[in-house]
């Protein structure tokens, strides 16, 4: 533009506009004519309450404190008992909010959106709060998008030893996270808390979180203590049931909540300055038969609660299945030695190579003790009545790893079969890998596992199966079990399997069927039976054992403070319904033993 | 006996941009003092913001200013990633620019209307702001809201634009090129503005510089001084562009200079289309917003309003939330240094359009 143009001004010029006179007007004749909304429009919000997991991050985000969670209940009835869920719903103040769809950029399952619809009237002021529902028929407008939102859905990449070196030795397979990746990981964390549902044990998650954010380990150790008295143990072996629900599953990467665990607890060399709040003595005393995981949860918080406790272990070390069960690449034995060293630094007493039943009488406990606790665990491996199992070749998985773990054994023989497909079949058979790496260098060596399960309801754990593939196990899904063949001379010639039918009927109970037509043999010298475990019981004394009551599925009848039908007598650990088979649980049901030994020795007189 | 009396201007008059007032004191219907009285819109603004995490603000900084909300938005994330280290992708800086420049568009076309409204002629406001809504239809498009947009956040912007958005921006370009030609006739060419404008409220370049004016009064005053040339921000490095300017300092040169920032603004708006790269990220990755801390520090992040330099001053202390933030805006100086000196010496029905003229938007200062 000229501005010399401009600087005369003109009287005619305006007169421009009388041609407007003329055009057809701009504006829309509402309600005849409407404008198209667009895609994004951020209007009054929708939520898809069966989708929603009341996680409350759209109310955390609401920079107005919009939204409250309420029970959506009398509106429309939802799925109560949801794993991994609370049964709120967010409600929507609409005289605060200012439509800003923060809440639809947090939301990690994608239930929430905003319409394209901000019409709404009303003369009653409380009429503008309410539960939003998919029902209400509102066009959905502005969503979430997986490319851009602020939720960090990408987890830190955990390094591991590379198949071929981890095979040389019982190394520990994951390194760890660096405090950088500990700290990116941790920021992750929405500090939700939907977690603490799925850890049996209900561990403080967003808080040792928070902590391990701040850099304050001993503080985050101090929140894992409070409910898990192995959390290093459990940094490195858990089910991780709160990964399983964490909130970023439905659009990214669970959060590794056990590696950050892990992580916490390594930058600690021992739990010494960690402040544990200890009552004052009770004067009390309690027998704990078995040092596993939930005899050591159970003697430790009751060691805080002020009773004197000794642990009575038939073994050389404690632990339980921790110390003689899982392999030294999963769980070092340091790891065993700094956990248990800090509970026995708490007072606790732990009396090794103590069988109870020959050394020491279950009667003389009861007398002599206030309480006891039994959590002898499923120690004992259990037969399938295999024909030809009485073969010395024949052994059952848990004495094979406590072979290879505590007394060191490193012979094995060239080709393995290893029956079963749960997460204690693939401890033995990459153990078995590892020995035939060092023994044979992998020469003309086949390690093989034959599971009724196939691939899709294998029970072990897919980092288990894949770190097993990875080292060059060979699975036979789905190939039952028949007999044990053998050479001319006496010696295995191999497994038998048939192939499986179905595992379980039609009611879903186990009950496994074949096809007996088709069979075929896994070659192997060396059958390792690993089908499960279980209790034994013949340390108490039968007039007792008979007032036990047990559970249909034949396991220890407790009440919710874990106390057995023998008054004084409690149980916890894979003895009892609670259990899930793995540590993490077995811990929680000690801790909640503990709770209720506490409190029957207080009421006690 | 006094042979003056005071007239308030504002809070609410026709007159007044925005819930503000201005004290008059007049002899006949001369001004003889003015002065500006705040507080009427006061929302406590920068104490709010240290009470939300950094990304809730983002509902909070469009309010600051009505007409023109992305200048907020865009100092704010410029300040958060200065202080925290982030680089944004290319293609976001494009597209904030163009966000930018169809808000100055928005706005001035806003400004045009009460401009021509406060010297009488209401058939450009009409216009106008029709016309502005075209540009408000655009941002509904981006971000689903046509007046708060809430689009730019800090590491980029909040979504891609939609597929089409980019011609639909050329059409709207080329739309008010066309209507400009009879904006020009029946406003910025009618001898009535020139009439009522010329030699009037007169800024001189010495008085712009010492009472610390920025903006289009600065630039009718003959100081070729721009943020988005002197210190590029979004993708302005990247485009070619002169700086208008004028001599004079009155009305009708502060009126013309945001004229021909239209002529810039459409024409950057097109630059930036053309060279925006194609395809890429939008946004960079951003740490989780409920934890995500701020490394402690201070920064000053300025962009260029329609009004002026429009700048936040942001202090962190390593949380998730700012400590201190503080607004610059362009509005202050204009009302409280210059308005209250200029209109001195006017006459009573030329209050309004000196006021528009300055363009003094009080929520900028009235936070």
């Amino acid at each position: 533009m000229n501005i010399k143009d401009y600087e005369n001004g003109s009287f005619l010029k305006p007169l421009a506009s009388v041609k407007y006179l003329f055009k057809k007007p701009h504006t829309l004749r509402y309600p005849k004519e409407t404008k198209p909304v667009p895609d994004r429009y951020r209007g009054l919000h929708i939520n898809d309450v069966d989708k929603c997991i009341g996680c409350g991050n759209c109310r955390d985000i609401c920079p107005c404190a919009a939204i409250t969670m309420a029970d959506p209940s009398d509106i429309r009835p939802i799925e109560i008992d949801k794993k991994g869920a609370n049964p709120v719903r967010p409600k929507i103040d609409y005289g605060r909010c200012s439509f800003c769809a923060l809440c639809v950029e947090m939301c990690p399952t994608g239930s929430l959106k905003m319409s394209k619809d901000l019409i709404y009237t009303s003369p009653d002021a409380d009429a503008f709060v309410w539960i939003p529902l998919e029902e209400q028929g509102r066009e959905p407008g502005f969503t979430q998008s997986d490319e851009i939102t602020p939720l960090m859905l990408e987890a830190e990449e955990m390094e591991e030893l590379e198949p071929e070196v981890r095979l040389k030795s019982f190394e520990e397979i994951v390194h760890g996270f660096t405090e950088e990746q500990a700290r990116k990981e941790a920021m992750r964390c929405l500090g939700c808390g939907i977690c603490m549902q799925g850890c049996p044990a209900h561990m403080k998650i967003p808080e040792y979180i928070q902590a391990i954010f701040d850099g304050k380990h001993d503080e985050s150790t101090k929140f894992m203590l409070e409910d898990n008295v192995l959390p290093g143990i459990c940094g490195r072996i858990c089910t991780h049931r709160c990964q399983d629900d964490c909130v970023y599953q439905y659009r990214g990467d669970p959060v590794h909540i056990m590696w950050l665990k892990r992580f916490a607890t390594d930058q600690l060399e021992t739990y010494k300055d960690v402040e544990i709040a200890k009552m004052p003595s009770s004067g009390k005393k309690v027998a704990i038969i078995g040092g596993g995981p939930s005899g050591l949860s159970a003697a430790y918080h009751l060691t805080t609660m002020g009773h004197s406790v000794t642990i009575f272990e038939q073994k050389q070390r404690a632990g339980g299945a921790l110390a003689t069960g899982i392999p030294m690449y999963r769980l070092p034995i340091y790891e065993l030695d700094k956990e248990i060293g800090h509970i026995e630094d708490m007072g606790v007493e732990i009396k090794l190579n103590t069988q109870v039943g020959k050394d020491v009488q279950f009667e003389d406990l009861l007398r002599d003790y206030d309480a006891v606790y039994i959590g002898v665990g499923l120690s004992y491996g259990r037969s399938i009545n295999l024909k030809g199992e009485e073969h010395p070749n024949v052994v059952q998985a848990i004495d094979f790893l406590r072979e290879v773990k505590v007394e060191g054994r490193r012979d094995i023989t060239k080709h393995v079969v290893v029956i079963g497909g749960g997460n204690v079949a693939m401890d033995v058979a990459r153990t078995v890998a590892r020995l035939q790496e060092i023994k044979y260098g992998s020469k003309d060596t086949t390690v093989q596992t034959a599971s009724l399960e196939d691939w899709d309801i294998m029970p072990a754990s897919q980092e288990e199966i894949d770190g097993a593939l990875e080292e060059k196990v060979i699975f036979n899904p789905a190939w039952g079990p028949n007999q044990v063949i053998f050479n001319e001379d006496g010696s295995i010639k191999g497994l038998e399997v048939k192939k499986v039918k179905h595992v379980f009927d039609e009611s879903g109970r186990f009950n496994p069927a074949f096809y007996e037509d088709q069979k075929k043999l896994l070659e192997g010298d060396y059958i390792i039976e690993s089908v499960g475990q279980m209790y034994n019981f013949e340390f108490i004394p039968k007039e007792m054992l008979d007032k036990l009551e047990f559970t249909p599925r034949r396991k220890v009848m407790v009440d919710e403070y874990g106390e057995t039908t023998l008054p004084g007598v409690f149980a916890g650990g894979d003895l009892v319904e609670t259990s899930k088979g793995d540590a993490i649980s077995a811990i929680a049901n000690g801790h909640r033993a503990a709770i209720g030994i506490d409190r029957y020795l207080r009421d006690k007189k | 006996m006094s042979k003056s009396y005071e007239l308030f201007i504002g809070p609410n008059h026709p007159g007044i941009p925005g819930n503000f007032s201005v004290k008059i004191e007049l002899e006949g219907d001369t001004v003889v003092k003015a002065k500006g009285d705040p507080g009427y819109l006061h929302r406590a603004f920068e104490k709010a913001m240290e009470g939300r995490y950094y990304i809730q603000n983002l509902a909070l900084i469009p309010r600051i200013c009505v007409p023109e909300p992305d200048i907020n938005e865009a100092a704010y994330a410029m300040a958060v990633e200065d202080l925290m280290g982030i680089e944004i992708p290319e293609r976001a800086k494009y597209i904030r620019t163009i966000v930018l420049e169809l808000a100055r568009v928005a706005n001035l076309t806003f400004w045009m209307g009460s401009f021509a409204a406060t010297l009488g002629l209401y058939t450009l406001s009409q216009w106008s702001f029709g016309d502005r809504d075209y540009a408000l239809d655009l941002f509904n498009e981006i971000c689903g809201a046509r007046v708060y947009h809430m689009f730019i956040w800090p590491g980029g912007v909040r979504r891609d634009l939609p597929p089409g958005w980019e011609d639909r921006v050329l059409d709207y370009v080329k739309y008010i090129k066309e209507r400009l030609v009879d904006y020009d006739n029946i406003f910025f060419k009618n001898v009535m503005f020139k009439y009522r404008t010329k030699g009037m409220a007169v800024v001189t370049k010495e008085q712009a510089i010492e009472w610390g004016a920025t903006g289009p009064i600065l630039k009718a005053a003959g100081v070729a001084q721009d943020v988005r040339k002197d210190d590029p921000y979004a993708a302005y490095g990247y485009l070619d562009f002169e700086i208008p300017t004028l001599t004079d300092g009155d009305s009708w040169s502060r009126a013309m200079i945001r004229r021909m920032e239209l002529d810039l603004s459409l024409d950057l708006i097109e630059q930036a289309v053309k060279k925006m790269p194609k395809k890429g990220p939008v946004c960079a990755k951003m740490p989780n917003p409920l934890k995500g801390i701020v490394p402690a520090g201070e920064t000053y992040a300025k962009v260029e309003s329609a009004r002026g330099e429009h700048g936040f001053y942001m202090v962190s202390d390593n949380t998730g939330k700012p400590y201190r933030v503080a607004v610059r805006g362009a509005s202050h100086t204009h009302m409280f240094t210059i308005a209250e000196k200029v209109l001195i010496g006017q006459r009573l029905a030329d209050v309004s359009h000196t006021l528009v003229s300055l363009d003094i938007c009080p929520p900028e200062f009235d936070r």
